[in-house]
């Protein structure tokens, strides 16, 4: 008998695909959010050379370190938005009743968020890191350290989001839960950028960033599930 | 008629209710206070009195013997809190989300008197009130870890949920103390050098460890203390009948 | 003993604010959260007696 496209059961790959779609999509249409994030970046990075002096050698010096917490800050702003939206009109609560296992929902959601605040900001910190006097090999070791970097701030981010779910004045709540934990991201991301100032090579810093990304790709979806049930009792 | 009540062992799966934990914490709490005023005091004794004065530091070493237990301690409590949270997740226990609650304090205390002391053992040592040692910085982290759990808990008025949602930030804390710890060591090690790390106290002599053992016991007996006292105001806080009853009214 | 003095014992060789410090700040904050635990106590048993009558 054919399968008619109502009664056809949709894999588990197309339901996730859509979930991710659907999530860039509703968020793309608040631009504004978006934007916010990136343009933060910007201006705050900016900030540094402001109150410090414009001193080449300070700047490059500084600059790992301001660029990568500058991007940490960006990430973390953002958080508040990757379940609050979906909570507030029920949309959440529906998601999570559906058959797919609530894990890879909340990877799904996961990926949106850092597609839209984490990747822009890989792309874009080279150019800042220009007017921070940093060469080549240090944008290149900038931008992969970013890479990798801003996805693990956006699932271990999520955890800190999915905890304080619909309680007001998330802000800051947020940044005191999760601050402490994006310690190792930064330490290894920022390294392997210093690591390559003082003509070393970054690859130790880098694994060990690959490391704690692999890690917080295994467990921070099911930190973030086991909260969201907990939010949504 | 034959007897057939014939249970003569403790039926420990009562103490799982707060009403009944009540009255066995309360008999605890003298025995534990009395042993551990006798242990900081002799821990006290020995560390000002019978430990010999150290060939490089002088006077200024007896720090190590509260420094050190309370930084031993700011990481036990932190792992046995997270050991109750974990314990309230999976068995749904009421108490054991209560122990946490009352096990935070303490830890948070101990914490911040090793910071303190850390400071002020610094000072005279290294010539810094603060340096970003990887022992002293991983437990600044640890602080804040403490602070992020208050604060949680602070923020959701619903007992239920705060008490979940803190013990699942309890847990991804504590799995990330060790990760934490050895992020900030490699850090240390590529910008610090190896001059901080002179502070590891030099081949220790076996009076200065007894001390130290001593005095950690003592904490450890004070913790047990503060932390079934604070339990039971938890407990008396949730639930008003128990209260009533748990104190004669 | 090791101590020829009481004012030898005070002085600690010279570390006297940062050892005396030390164990002020530890036994003080113990002590504090003593009290502060005294005064829980206290305000659950007045809030309870109060509603119980």
């Amino acid at each position: 008998m054919p399968e008619t496209k109502l009664t056809q059961d949709l894999g588990t790959f197309s339901v996730l695909y859509r979930i991710l779609a659907r999530d860039i999509k509703v968020a793309l249409r608040r631009q504004s959010d978006v934007t916010a994030v990136f343009f933060f970046f910007i201006i705050a990075s900016s900030l540094f050379p402001l109150g410090s002096g414009a001193d080449p050698k300070l700047l490059s010096t500084m600059a790992p370190s301001v660029l990568w917490v500058t991007a940490l800050l960006s990430c973390m702003l953002s958080l508040s938005r990757m379940y609050s939206s979906d909570y507030a009109d029920g949309t959440l609560e529906q998601i999570m009743l559906s058959n797919q296992p609530t894990v890879l929902i909340v990877l799904m959601k996961i990926l949106a968020h850092w597609v839209l605040s984490g990747l822009p900001l890989v792309f874009v910190a080279p150019f800042i890191g220009l007017q921070f006097n940093l060469s080549s090999a240090e944008l290149q070791i900038l931008a992969v350290s970013l890479l990798m970097g801003t996805l693990a701030l956006s699932l271990i981010g999520s955890i800190g989001a999915a905890l304080t779910l619909g309680i007001r004045g998330t802000g800051v709540l947020i940044a005191i839960l999760v601050l402490p934990l994006y310690i190792p991201v930064l330490v290894f991301g920022a390294g392997a950028v210093n690591a390559v100032s003082i003509g070393m090579s970054p690859n130790g810093a880098l694994t060990l960033l690959g490391a704690v990304l692999a890690m917080a790709l295994v467990f921070a979806p099911l930190a973030s599930a086991a909260a969201l049930k907990i939010a949504l009792e | 008629m034959k007897n057939l009540d014939t249970k003569t062992s403790i039926n420990w799966l009562k103490y799982a209710s707060p009403k009944t934990f009540y009255p066995l914490a309360g008999k605890l709490i003298p025995w534990c206070v009395v042993s551990a005023v006798v242990l900081i005091v002799y821990g006290l004794y020995i560390g000002l009195f019978v430990a010999p004065t150290d060939f490089q530091q002088g006077e200024g070493y007896r720090i190590i013997f509260v420094h050190v237990p309370a930084a031993w301690f700011s990481m036990f409590l932190y792992l046995l809190m997270a050991m109750y949270a974990g314990l309230g997740l999976v068995l749904n226990a009421r108490l054991s989300y209560m122990m946490a609650t009352a096990i935070a304090p303490t830890g948070a205390m101990f914490t911040l008197v090793a910071l303190v002391t850390g400071s002020l053992w610094g000072k005279p040592m290294w010539g810094a009130w603060w340096v970003w040692d990887a022992r002293l910085t991983s437990e600044l982290i640890l602080l804040f870890l403490y602070i992020g759990y208050f604060s949680l808990q602070a923020a959701i008025d619903d007992k239920n949920r705060a008490d979940k949602a803190s013990a699942v930030l309890a847990l991804v804390g504590a799995v990330n103390v060790p990760i934490i710890y050895f992020s900030v060591k490699w850090w240390n090690t590529l910008h610090q050098g190896a001059s901080v790390s002179l502070m590891k106290a030099p081949a220790m002599a076996t009076v200065m460890l007894k001390g130290m053992l001593v005095m950690a016991i003592g904490f450890w007996l004070y913790s047990i203390a503060v932390i079934l006292i604070r339990v039971r105001c938890e407990i008396l806080e949730r639930d008003s009948k128990a209260a009533m009853f748990n104190l004669g009214l | 003993m090791q101590w020829h003095s009481v004012n030898e014992f005070l002085a600690m060789g010279g570390y006297a604010f940062y050892v005396w410090g030390s164990f002020g700040i530890t036994f003080g904050c113990m002590a504090f959260e003593l009290w502060l635990l005294k005064k829980r106590s206290q305000r659950i048993a007045q809030a309870v007696k109060q509603e119980a009558f």
